[in-house]
């Protein structure tokens, strides 16, 4: 593995490397880009993962302290967990399902379509569908996205049996196993899905793409990667020009570094992306980096989620197989004769029984509690996700007091949910409900927001400097070596799962960068 | 893990005892568990009962609450901040009338719905809910199969054998490789 000098500012630093941080690592350093990749978290492997809801948490997951607020039921559920992220080499795409969907053209204009909705903070998209359908489609190779590039469609479980089964029967029909970056057949190099059932705890059969074992390892065959572990950027620095010049980390035993760069690029998911910028304030930038708009940390939304559960008098075991591997579009419209605007996908999910103990009903206990939990083998389930409002107030901001393992303030996330959003969240109960009573469910359950797993929008892509912090490559408007890399660009959130966007994304702002370094811009 | 595997055993043992007539099961589950470190007889048992109301599955015999109790005596080993929860929290149940382990089961359930807000019973609970479902013992009554993955997954173990309703076509859901 290569090493750089901390003084070489040659170099591309990125913060993270997940979804968004590894593929534009990797890309950088296909093209001869020297880049210096941060990561909080340990290097893990398949081999080191493990079956076990648990202990996969605790191996993977971002576990220091965040405090919350808001009228979200995650405040009151999972009051220090607003969001459900990886600490880890590869980041959450080590914990993600692989539902990979594109955003509709319709969504990316978010303003101009859903205009009238009060008490949002709407934008468009600074971007087309058209323009990004390339880079789509490059994603979608790299990640071997089922039902793109002749790739066949997983198989669908019992729970996709049964998903499919009511769904049809009450008239959708836009309904398959999805389109998931999961090998159906070995591809790149990695086996075909096992059906192990385990995705959300690193998928040990390699079959689920991951930035781990797949584009992390190919920008070190370049010899142009630098991957330091266990290094957690504290503070983007920058000379009197307004220009970064470097970031300063601490190392696993706490020691402070500073590694200079060209430019810096920031894919720390959307909590510690906005908390990294606000974190590095300065007597230039008193409220932080790159945020004259004041819009850093804002507008970050998280999809309106919810799972709907169905028992039924027979045996599902909803465990066995893909966990994500089914889908109903038909909801993903604009249709505002529901009573709200923007869409939803209804997909397959399973809790294996330590999961499904702890967020069928957070909090309970006793017996009726358990009668739930006795029908275990005989659930099916599948997951809400959904367009959310963007709103300035909810926000990720510096916690007035409490402070993290490096003297850092920590992150709130205040969340309040929109109307729109609880309109889509009720009627999508009620659709998902009569999916499983049309197979015959004796029961079913309304399950409230996990944490959060999409997190986006808190350091978004704006035309208009004023209202976002990006344009439409992820370049910060106040500071032109300064780089958004992950789903905080996210000008809204669309109905799709967001890490196909995440990737495509990356994928255009390395060629960005690479025309940038070529004519000197940067 | 030691004691896990070793509880396995002691599951194994008591299984099938019901769960009224379980004194038998309580004095088998107890010997075969390792001693306690920290936490008294009284206290441990009342943890005991009390872990049984609050994921009151009749199937399961005390063995896996038994298990639960060994874990929060380590958290209360490894915290005195922890010990000294659990020991007030039991002695507030036990000064709301008769003794909590002296209480019917029924009345044991509402007490424990007065104070369900404590920090005693939200510690109990969630030490409960993590050690309970994570228990091997307990999957295997509640039809859980656990780890897939020394077992080759599921991809010839059933996991599309679900009989009861028709195939999708391939069209949606396509013959494996
Ligand atoms: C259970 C689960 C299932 C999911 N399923 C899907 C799905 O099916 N489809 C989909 O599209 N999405 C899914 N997601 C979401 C998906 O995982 C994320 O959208 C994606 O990983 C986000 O990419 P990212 O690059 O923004 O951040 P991440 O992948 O989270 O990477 C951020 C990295 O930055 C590191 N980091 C943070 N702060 C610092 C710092 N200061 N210094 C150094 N390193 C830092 C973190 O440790 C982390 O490794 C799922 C998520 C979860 C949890
Ligand atoms: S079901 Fe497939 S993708 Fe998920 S963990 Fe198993 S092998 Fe990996």
């Amino acid at each position: 593995m290569s090493r750089f000098a901390s003084g070489d500012n040659s170099v591309i630093v990125i913060v993270g490397s997940g979804a968004g941080g590894g593929t534009l690592a990797n890309e950088l350093c296909q093209k001869g880009i020297k880049v210096v990749l941060l990561e909080a978290g340990q290097q893990q492997s398949p081999a080191t993962f493990k079956n076990e809801e648990w202990f996969a948490f605790n191996q993977l997951a971002w576990l220091d302290k965040r405090t919350t607020s808001g009228t979200w039921r995650i405040a009151r559920d999972f009051p220090n967990l607003p969001a459900w992220i990886c600490k880890t080499v590869g980041g959450t795409s080590v914990h993600w399902a692989g539902a990979s969907l594109r955003i509709q053209e319709h969504e990316f204009r978010a303003k101009s379509r859903y205009s009238g909705i009060k008490d949002t903070n709407l934008i468009d998209w600074p971007l087309t569908l058209a323009e990004l359908e390339p880079y789509y489609a490059k994603a979608e190779n790299k990640m071997g996205v089922t039902r793109t590039n002749d790739i066949p469609g997983l198989p669908g479980n019992n729970n996709f049996k049964v998903m499919y089964n009511g769904a049809t029967r009450v008239g959708y029909k836009t309904v398959h196993t999805g389109r998931m970056a999961i090998n159906s057949r070995p591809r790149d190099g990695r086996s075909s899905c096992w059906q192990l059932g385990f995705c959300f705890q690193g998928c040990k059969s390699g079959a689920k793409w991951s930035t781990l074992y797949t584009e992390i390892p190919a920008a070190e065959k370049t010899g142009n990667l630098d991957l330091r572990t266990e290094s957690m950027a504290l503070q983007i620095q920058h000379d009197h020009h307004g220009r970064a010049t470097g970031v300063l980390y601490a190392d696993k035993n706490g020691a402070h570094h500073f590694q200079k760069a060209r430019a810096v690029c920031v894919a720390a998911n959307s909590i510690e992306t906005p908390r990294l910028l606000l974190n590095s304030h300065s007597s230039k930038f008193p409220d932080g980096l790159a945020n004259s708009s004041g819009q850093v940390g804002r507008n970050y939304m998280r999809h309106t989620t919810g799972s709907v559960f169905g028992v039924f008098k027979q045996p599902v075991h909803m465990y066995r197989g893909t966990v994500m591997a089914g889908i109903v579009q038909d909801e993903a419209i604009y249709d505002p004769k529901r009573g709200f605007v923007g869409g939803f996908e209804l997909e397959t999910i399973s809790l294996g029984l330590p999961f499904a103990a702890a967020f069928l009903d957070p909090g309970a206990w006793g017996e009726e509690y358990t009668n739930l939990l006795d029908k275990y083998p005989n659930m099916a389930g599948m997951w809400i996700v959904g367009e959310d409002m963007p709103q300035e107030t909810n926000a990720v901001t510096l916690h007035p007091s409490e402070k993290d393992q490096f003297g850092l303030p920590i992150p709130n996330v205040h969340y309040d949910d929109h109307a729109n959003d609880l309109a889509m969240r009720s009627y999508a109960y009620k659709r998902g409900a009569a999916i499983y009573n049309a197979v015959g469910a004796t029961q079913v359950v309304e399950v409230p927001p996990y944490p959060s797993t999409h997190n986006l929008g808190t350091c978004r892509q704006s035309e208009k400097p004023a209202e976002g912090v990006c344009n439409k490559h992820g370049q910060t408007h106040d500071i032109k070596n300064l780089f958004i890399s992950d789903g905080s660009q996210f000008s809204s959130s669309a109905a799709e799962n967001p890490t196909l966007t995440i990737v495509t994304l990356a994928i255009r702002q390395a060629d960005y960068i690479a025309a940038q370094c070529s004519t000197r811009s940067i | 893990m030691k004691r896990r595997e070793f509880l396995k055993v002691g599951a194994l043992v008591v299984m099938g005892t019901a769960a009224a007539a379980s004194v038998a099961g309580i004095a088998s589950a107890a010997q075969a568990a390792p001693p306690l470190t920290t936490l008294q007889p009284h206290q441990a048992e009342t943890l005991l009962k009390m872990t049984r109301r609050i994921f009151p599955h009749k199937q399961l015999d005390d063995a896996p609450y038994w298990n639960v109790v060994h874990d929060l005596d380590t958290a209360a080993k490894a915290d005195s901040s922890v010990a000294k929860v659990i020991g007030e929290g039991i002695e507030k149940l036990d000064s709301m009338g008769k003794r909590f382990v002296e209480l019917t089961e029924k009345k044991q359930t509402a007490a424990l719905k007065q104070i369900e807000s404590s920090a005693f019973f939200q510690k109990v609970r969630t030490v409960e809910l993590q050690s309970l479902y994570s228990d091997p013992s307990v999957w295997k009554v509640l039809g859980y199969q656990g780890p897939a993955y020394k077992f080759g997954g599921y991809i010839h173990r059933g996991f599309d054998d679900l009989a009861w309703l028709p195939n999708p076509p391939e069209s949606a859901s396509p013959k494996p490789a």
